[in-house]
């Protein structure tokens, strides 16, 4: 088991300048993140959009701050865990917690700050009869290892880039691919939708334009996956896998199940400290709401330093909190 | 006055009044109504939570963006007559057109 004073859920903007706001205090921290990197929605959305309300950044590109955060919080050696969704929250008899992820991983604190923006970013699921069913038995929102779907028989559904990328990528290790795409052409990368397209041509893969898939079948695993199409002509294909690629859509996921009050998935805080209904749980950044909430990047930074002064009660009990000026003490790093 | 129609999730259609010249987006006014559309991206055509469908108006829209489409390209439930409000200025191409709820959870 992994021990810290304070776990993170969510590596993004406000998750990481928490670490600066613990650091100063000698406050350790371990980042937890669905995302398999830091930065949350700003490197996962939008990396290359200008910000404008940063103070002391007349602009600056969300990647870019995504780094400087991480330079700010280089000296208080954060640990992270990545690509792992937190599941579930377990009170210890002295009051500590125990935070479990999706892959098993343990990680023991003092305190939990829920920094998870607006969610755990999650696959879209299509309406797709038997969908769920086939999950983990030829269903999957997301290739892990491509290695798997070697010569497998594998049908993607999607028109976005990311669908246009696997399925050039999976031509040269499937036996068969097919592309199923509701629309009659692709708004993604250029380059990649020619690619797909002069593939199709040649017969390399099978590309269907202007249909859904509607429904999956199989005994036990996936082994068919039947299409209509906008003239209504039903097609039957066998498939071993079958990889829907809809993007990524943010869900309060398992955090709405641990007793916080919770005001249309926002997780409802006091201003004092943004500490939750439940003791030593504290909740900032866009995913917390008060009265006069403001979802900004400035305003949860803002909430990140108060959170750290009443969470330093518990990870310091029997230490009196005095605060100092990064002007006058410098960093004291660890 | 601009005069436009929203139908909500339960198929039932209300109209909307709003002044010209008024600086929002139509998610920002079907916010402002009440209705329960999320709008959690805050309107960078990231989150679909403001999917619409037009039923009336379609041909009068400026037509999708690069980002909107590319977002509703990745939609499993979006079709030849879907928008994202939070890319439509309120003004006078909204006249008489007629906006189904879509959205997401």
């Amino acid at each position: 088991m992994l021990t810290t004073d304070i776990c993170i859920i969510g590596a993004g903007p406000v998750g990481l300048f928490a670490v600066f706001e613990a650091g100063l205090l000698k406050m350790r921290c371990h980042l937890i993140d669905a995302l398999p990197q830091v930065g949350g929605q700003l490197s996962e959305i939008y990396p290359q959009k200008p910000i404008y309300d940063i103070p002391g950044y007349p602009e600056v590109k969300a990647q870019d701050l995504v780094n400087n955060l991480m330079e700010q919080i280089a000296p208080f050696h954060p640990q992270f865990t990545l690509g792992e969704r937190v599941e579930a929250l377990e009170r210890q008899p002295d009051g500590s917690l125990v935070v479990q992820t999706s892959e098993g991983t343990a990680i023991h604190c003092q305190v939990v700050v829920i920094a998870g923006g607006l969610g755990s970013f999650e696959p879209r699921k299509p309406e797709i009869r038997n969908l769920e069913a086939f999950e983990g038995r030829g269903v999957a929102y997301l290739v892990k290892n491509p290695e798997a779907l070697r010569d497998r028989r594998v049908v993607l559904a999607g028109g976005g880039d990311s669908a246009l990328d696997w399925t050039l990528f999976l031509a040269d290790i499937a036996r068969e691919v097919t592309l199923v795409h509701r629309g009659d052409s692709f708004r993604g990368a250029p380059d990649s939708a020619e690619k797909v397209v002069e593939l199709a041509r040649r017969g390399r893969i099978n590309l269907l334009l202007q249909s859904n898939v509607t429904s999956l079948g199989g005994n036990g695993h996936l082994q068919e996956v039947t299409l209509a199409a906008k003239d209504g002509a039903i097609t039957r294909l066998l498939a071993d896998q079958f990889i829907p690629l809809f993007g990524l859509t943010p869900k309060l996921g398992p955090i709405a199940d641990w007793g916080l009050q919770v005001d249309k998935s926002a997780i409802e805080v006091n201003t004092r400290d943004f500490a939750t209904s439940a003791e030593r749980i504290y909740a900032i950044g866009d995913i917390n709401t008060y009265p006069g909430k403001l979802k900004l990047i400035l305003c949860g930074f803002h909430e990140a330093a108060l959170m750290c002064q009443s969470a330093f009660q518990y990870v310091h009990p029997n230490q009196k909190l005095s605060f100092k000026y990064t002007t006058v003490n410098g960093i004291p790093t660890f | 006055m601009i005069r436009f129609n929203i139908e909500d999730r339960n198929g039932e259609r209300q109209p909307i009044d709003i002044p010209e010249g008024i600086q929002l987006t139509l998610m920002e006014v079907i916010k402002a109504a009440a209705y329960p559309i999320s709008a959690a991206c805050g309107g960078m055509a990231l989150c679909a939570t403001c999917h619409v469908r037009v039923v009336r108006g379609a041909d009068a829209l400026p037509p999708v963006n690069d980002a909107e489409g590319a977002l509703l390209d990745t939609l499993p439930n979006a079709g030849a007559s879907s928008r994202l409000a939070c890319q439509l200025p309120v003004d006078e191409s909204l006249e008489g057109a007629v906006f189904r709820l879509e959205g997401e959870d």
